[in-house]
């Protein structure tokens, strides 16, 4: 795995991309677009929140659309408890993170390794998906808020803070959308420059050394897992604001294997590859559900099986290890060529 | 005393279950410590094997314990010389590949049969009564078949001469081929039979459960915990993690309907994987196959 600490600039430069983007974006594109636009931000929130706990905590969670469809389903029944969206976000982002935190404890204090990890984690998406599937007679509700099983719920829209009856519209929706992905983005962009950041990549680089050294590798990855479900929490709120309802689908074996799909496209330890991959793949998904010839889950077999056996480092690594190997000057001995490499990552 | 035997059945036939589908997964788990996320699928076309062999008027015995298991073992075969065998020794790659495979298998099935599939097979053998309350008869026979499959897999490992050079493989691969032994075939038999007893248990289930190309997913939960809380020995994992998590499944659903028994198993696992890290063999029984 590449990617290390590299600065803040190359995150500012893409957030500042982003920024422009999210101001052009409505006066170039129509307004069924904006609202698809809105779907695949929350789809990358998801990834970025993957991107961090995988690619640069070392954690393998399989699971990330658990905390994902957590965020959205605490979401639509706190907004429609408290006819509100403002609480409704926080206990979102509280409810997932906290679930994160009980699991992680079990995982993490028990030092299970990383491959049971992932099963553990996927095992724990598939059972939320058949309970929540069951949950569709009248007696399952929390609060006034009925939980729906199969056919899920509707969603309360976002209304501005503290003020419930001025929903948002949908292209306002987008500049949320767009502003939370722009602020998560950078929000893990700068936690990998913060010291509690370099220790995470250090316990996943040599978790022993790590250990050695004094740091307790335990609540290093139990605090960057529970971020990492909050963050996806955020993109479970956005998620079911685009979409308008949540249903179990969200946890199901497709979605929790697409969320892999773009890490592993994007790339194992950069920020901004996933993202990308996410979007990139979100318009395939979109164009393979519109035809009938080739299998959404064929197509995306296939990806996954490629990438991991002839790209396994992704994308983003492979394009930036690409550009370093033009730029560095032919004459170089071998010596420095190799001190460069280990001094360039990529982290973006 | 009626009631008592007809839920003391239904909690054995849940443990059989839970370890017949968990057996071909335990397999590979054990001898190559790869564990198979296309599991489910293996299992989902162990049952299409059968269904689709049914209809086209093979007698139903001959679809379940030939036709199954060969064609799935051929399959399992395949991918171990196409996928797995160029990522031995990275687990974390195995586990994405073999996801891969997982959602390539169901596309390809989908794109084949459809999403749905019309065509049930009823079970064969009729109901037994115990008192007052009736049981099914096939699933007796698989109460048996799972029992006579371990024994099988007991047998082969014990008493032949591949098991002996698999288990010396499995205990230290290096030290084996140093002696001669060929590890790559060993490797590749064992991903061939692990993925042939999961079309034999896939098989078994199609007529209890019907087949569908996403069916895999509703196996593969149970089926992961179970490999993980019994831990590295085959046999002796299996049959610990399915009569603990099949038992306390079936006590909670007893008591609360079937919701909370996954659930029930699911948090068991957790609090089990948080004492005891290598799974239940990896604590006590370690000995054993």
């Amino acid at each position: 795995m590449t990617g290390g600490n590299t600065g803040m600039r190359p995150v500012l430069i893409f957030a500042l991309i982003g920024t422009v983007f999210m101001f052009g974006a409505p006066y170039v594109l129509q307004l069924f677009t904006i609202i698809n636009l809105t779907t695949a931000i929350a789809l990358a929130v998801l990834a970025l929140s993957l991107a961090l706990v995988w690619g640069f905590g070392g954690i393998l969670c399989f699971g990330q659309v658990a905390f994902f469809g957590l965020g959205a389903y605490a979401y639509t029944m706190g907004a429609i408890n408290f006819g509100g969206s403002t609480w409704a976000i926080l206990v979102a982002i509280l409810v997932s993170s906290a679930f994160a935190a009980i699991l992680g404890y079990f995982v993490f204090f028990g030092r299970v390794s990383d491959v049971y990890l992932g099963v553990i984690t996927l095992t724990v998406t598939l059972i939320f998906f058949s309970l929540i599937r069951r949950t569709s007679g009248p007696e399952f509700k929390i609060g006034i808020a009925q939980i729906g099983g199969f056919n899920g719920v509707t969603s309360p829209p976002l209304n501005l803070p503290w003020d419930t009856s001025s929903f948002l519209f949908p292209e306002q929706v987008f500049y949320v959308a767009m502003a939370a992905l722009i602020l998560c983005y950078v929000f893990c962009g700068w936690l990998m420059n913060t010291h509690f950041g370099r220790v995470c990549v250090g316990i996943r680089e040599n978790e022993l050394r790590a250990e050695l050294l004094g740091y307790d590798s335990r609540l290093y990855k139990l605090g960057i897992f529970t971020i990492s479900a909050g963050i996806a929490a955020i993109g479970g709120v956005l998620f079911c604001n685009g979409v308008g309802r949540i249903t179990p689908d969200v946890f199901n074996l497709y979605n929790a294997a697409l969320t892999i799909i773009w890490v592993i496209v994007g790339g194992r330890g950069t920020l901004i590859g996933p993202i990308a991959a996410t979007f990139g793949l979100f318009y395939l998904t979109s164009a393979l559900g519109g035809q009938s010839t080739l299998n959404n889950n064929l197509v995306l077999g296939v990806i996954l099986i490629f990438f991991v056996l002839l790209v396994p480092k992704g994308v983003a690594p492979t394009i930036t290890d690409w550009v370093a190997r033009r730029r560095r000057p032919r004459k170089a001995s071998r010596r420095a060529r190799r001190t460069m490499r280990r001094d360039e990552g990529s982290n973006a | 005393m009626d009631l008592f035997v007809a839920v003391t059945f239904q909690l054995v036939y849940g443990i059989a279950n839970l370890a017949l589908i968990s057996l071909g997964l335990a397999i590979i788990f054990g001898m190559m410590r790869v564990i198979n996320l296309a599991h489910g699928e293996f299992l989902m076309l162990g049952g299409y094997t059968v269904v689709v062999a049914t209809n086209a008027g093979v007698n139903i015995w001959v679809a379940m314990l030939i036709l199954a298991p060969l064609v799935v073992g051929v399959i399992g075969v395949i991918v171990e010389r196409v996928i797995i065998r160029w990522l031995y020794g990275r687990m974390v790659d195995t586990l994405l590949a073999t996801w891969g495979l997982s959602l390539l298998l169901i596309g390809l099935v989908t794109s084949i049969f459809g999403a749905s599939t019309a065509t049930t097979i009823s079970p064969p053998l009729g109901i037994i009564r115990i008192g007052d309350y009736s049981a099914s008869g096939y699933e007796l026979f698989l109460i048996g078949v799972t029992l006579v499959l371990f024994l099988a897999v007991f047998a082969t490992l014990k008493l032949t001469k591949l098991g002996l050079v698999a288990r010396g493989t499995m205990q230290n691969p290096e030290m084996s081929s140093a002696l001669g032994v060929s590890t790559t075939k060993i490797y590749m038999i064992t991903f061939g039979l692990g993925a042939a007893v999961t079309g034999l248990a896939g098989g078994l289930l199609a007529p209890v459960t019907g087949v569908l190309p996403t069916i895999g997913a509703t196996y593969i939960a149970k089926a992961f915990i179970t490999v993980i809380s019994g831990g590295s020995a085959i046999l002796a994992g299996t049959a610990a993690g399915s009569i603990l998590l099949g038992g306390i499944n079936g006590i909670f659903s007893f008591l609360t309907g079937p919701t909370l028994g996954e659930v029930a198993l699911l948090v068991a696992a957790i609090i089990l994987l948080r004492l005891m890290p290598r799974g239940i063999t990896g604590r006590f029984f370690r000995k054993s196959l």
